[in-house]
């Protein structure tokens, strides 16, 4: 393609897509955001998972001491 | 940079339970306008630009941490909008996201059809999203190739070369569907 080409199909896009400049939004966007921060998934850390993990192992190996850990909880 | 916005971009870099909330909705409040502009341009969808406004802002708040006050918050807002936009065109099917309307270019050849302009515009919305966003960037918008570079994160010779890729992959379309140029 040389620059011909290049410009030609230039001003062919540009006159298929106008520019849009600077445009501003419909609304205030703030109150989508915070529905979207009010929405926001309670994370729960992977040591917490590994945490109750072995927990459900250890009461498997060792039933009894399941009477042990309710007495503390 | 006033005292007063410095400190802002202070506090919502800290993450203070105290000060993050205010200070991240006094940036929202001073920036949505900027960033839904510049995502407009890139997809060409008002609904899409609103949602993605609010997806950036999403993430901005998400890693406030690795905000560099030094490089400014528009100037980090727009890189984030425009990964944002990029994501959002990968997963949009071609053809489907180009509402503004292409009759309302004030400056169109009465030399071009109506038909070429909208097979220019399907053609193009089939491209890669990496290079469409270039290109509508630095050819439609006409923005400076550095002011497209920092915003995707890369050279302005990679800019060059990514508008090049697109005008010749949308010359090529083109020419399949028997337009020439």
């Amino acid at each position: 393609m040389n620059a011909h080409d290049e410009e030609r199909i230039k001003k062919l896009l540009k006159d298929s897509l106008p520019p849009i400049g600077d445009a501003e939004p419909p609304r205030d966007l703030w109150p989508q955001m915070l529905r979207r921060l009010d929405a926001r998934t309670v994370s729960v850390p992977w040591f917490d998972w590994a945490l109750a993990g072995g927990l459900a192992v250890f009461t498997l190996a060792l039933p009894a001491s399941i009477p042990v850990l309710l007495y503390y909880l | 940079m006033r005292d007063e916005t410095r400190t802002v971009l202070e506090e919502f870099r800290s993450g203070h339970p105290e000060t993050f909330p205010d200070a991240f909705e006094t940036l929202f409040r001073m920036y949505q306008r900027t960033v839904y502009g510049w995502l407009l341009r890139i997809v060409r969808n008002p609904s899409a630009a609103e949602d993605l406004t609010v997806e950036t802002f999403w993430r901005i708040y998400r890693s406030h941490a690795r905000f560099d006050p030094a490089r400014g918050f528009e100037a980090w807002a727009r890189t984030i909008a425009t990964h944002a936009a990029i994501d959002w065109l990968r997963v949009q099917k071609a053809e489907t996201e180009l509402l503004v309307d292409v009759a309302a270019a004030p400056t169109s050849d009465p030399a071009i059809s109506e038909e070429v302009r909208r097979k220019t515009a399907a053609a193009f919305s089939r491209l890669p999203p990496k290079l469409r966003v270039a290109a509508v960037l630095a050819v439609v918008e006409e923005l400076p190739h550095k002011e497209v570079a920092t915003a995707l994160g890369i050279s302005v010779t990679a800019v060059k070369v990514r508008v090049f890729r697109a005008l010749r992959l949308l010359r090529t379309d083109l020419q399949q569907q028997g337009i020439t140029p």
